[in-house]
This record gives structure tokens, sequence and C-alpha cells, in this order.
């Protein structure tokens, strides 16, 4: 997959002040890639069950997942995204979490 | 037509009905056993890779942490979902609880044989060949699967009906 690449023009060469602030502010999100052998039907119902998803919402990040090869299924303080990416290790998903 | 009934369904009663032969059920308990033990004996083994993915992409310090918190917590659960599956394979009926570590312990199987048998997005959609190299491991990776998609099936009918 391409990485997007980002504007030369929002590049920002000098930190403001503040921005360590703004680290800890930024959430932490949940990602979950494609593989070979989970079923579409067993992921689309652990995000039902994991995050209390409608059918609805839970179907199209797995196709997202399926399509894209990443979804973010959650994101919040680095401890729930943690607490998230156990809880999707269990269920035998592939998830990781990255600050926002 | 006559189209055979799903393995597992739910009852009208809300728990889950088992159709297998015991040739089925004993392969479930024999493949249960052989990665329970290898959990217990060789866990470093690569074919167990998938089990325990890494949380961090690239902050080693924040993977060891979690590896710390979390593993064993993880390992106890996953043994306990075999334990569930090995004990309950030969029932007719299957509570809610049981269910839900069956779909845990049958995904963990085809994790695991997947793993090994170097399997692809869509393994079977040119056929399966008896013939062919790992004919023995793919029908059995082909036979979990069959199972999971039942039990899926199974609980997201049951948890559809919840939501309403």
């Amino acid at each position: 997959m391409s990485q997007a690449t980002q504007a030369p023009g929002v590049v920002e060469l000098e930190r403001p002040a503040g921005d360590e602030e703004d680290r800890h502010d930024r959430p932490w999100i949940v990602v979950v890639w494609n593989d070979p052998i989970n079923l579409m039907s067993y992921v689309t119902l652990v995000f039902q069950k994991l995050f209390g998803y409608s059918l609805a919402k839970a179907t199209e990040l797995m196709l997202q997942v399926h399509h894209e090869g990443k979804a973010i299924v959650s994101s919040g303080t680095r401890e729930k995204a943690e607490h998230d990416v156990a809880r999707l290790h269990a269920h035998g998903l592939w998830a990781t979490l990255r600050q926002d | 037509m006559n189209v055979p009934p799903a393995p597992i369904e739910r009852t009208k009663a809300g728990d889950f009905v088992v159709r297998l032969s015991a040739d089925e059920r004993e392969l479930l308990r024999r493949l249960t056993g052989e990665l329970e033990e290898l959990l217990r004996e060789d866990p470093a083994d690569p074919s167990l890779r998938r089990l325990t993915p890494p949380a961090y992409e690239d902050d080693h310090a924040g993977e060891r942490e979690f590896r710390s918190l979390m593993s064993g917590e993880l390992d106890m659960r996953r043994r306990g979902s075999l334990r569930r599956l090995e004990e309950t394979a030969g029932h007719g009926r299957l509570s809610a609880e049981e269910l839900e570590g069956w779909l845990t312990a049958l995904n963990d199987l085809r994790l695991v044989l997947g793993t090994r048998l170097g399997v692809t997005e869509d393994q079977f959609a040119d056929g399966f060949d008896p013939l062919g190299p790992n004919a023995h491991g793919l029908a059995v990776y082909a036979f979990l699967t069959w199972l999971q998609e039942s039990a899926v099936e199974a609980a997201a009918s049951a948890l559809q009906d919840e939501g309403d």
C-alpha cells in the first residue's frame, strides 16, 4: 500500500510553543490490519461485541480492513487503546495502537 | 433441494445445538489438545506468532511494557477457551458462554494451522486438490473454517435478537 504524503506547505520546521502539551492531548488510535485467515463474518461479530457497534457500522469497518488493508476501530487515552488492542488480540485480530 | 443442516444452530430456547459426527468431535479434541501442548511446551514456535501480534508498530519500550502487562492474562484466556472447547466437544447443546469459548478457540486453531500452511485469503478459490501438497492439513483447515462460519452465524443471530 502506498503512503499518503504530506503536502510540503504543512510541514512544520519549527515546533511551536505548547507543542509538548498538544502531544499529550492527541488521542491514541487502534488500527486493525487485514490478514488472510480471520473470517469476514467473525471480524464483524468481534467489532459488534467489543465496541457495541451496530451491524452496519461493524460491517463497514470490516470491509474497510478487507479492501484497504486496515481501519481505525477505536480511539481514546493510551490506557483505553491498550485495553482495546488486548481485547482484539484475545479474539485473534491483528491490532496495533499509535498516537494520532 | 436438500441443504444439509448447519453444524451449529441457535435453538428456540436460546442455546445452541451441535451436529457433528463422533470422528469430527474427536478431531476437535485432538487439535485443541495439540495446541494446548504446543503453547505449554514450545511457546516460541513460529506457528504461534499470529496469536500474539505486536501491539506497537515501532515503539519497542511500549511493546515490552504491553507484553509484561497483558501477556499473562491473554495466555490464560486463550488456554481457558481451548480447554472449554476440548471439554464440550462431545456435547449436543452449548450455552452462549460455551459457544463463546468455541468461537475464540476455533479461531486460534485456524490462526495456528493457517500460519503453518501459509494459507491465502482465497485459498479454496480454485477448489481443493486432495492429492496436492498439505492436502490433509488443508482439509482440517477447511473443516475448522466451515465449523467457525456456522458458530459465527449462530452467535450473530443471537446478538441480532438481543439488539431488537
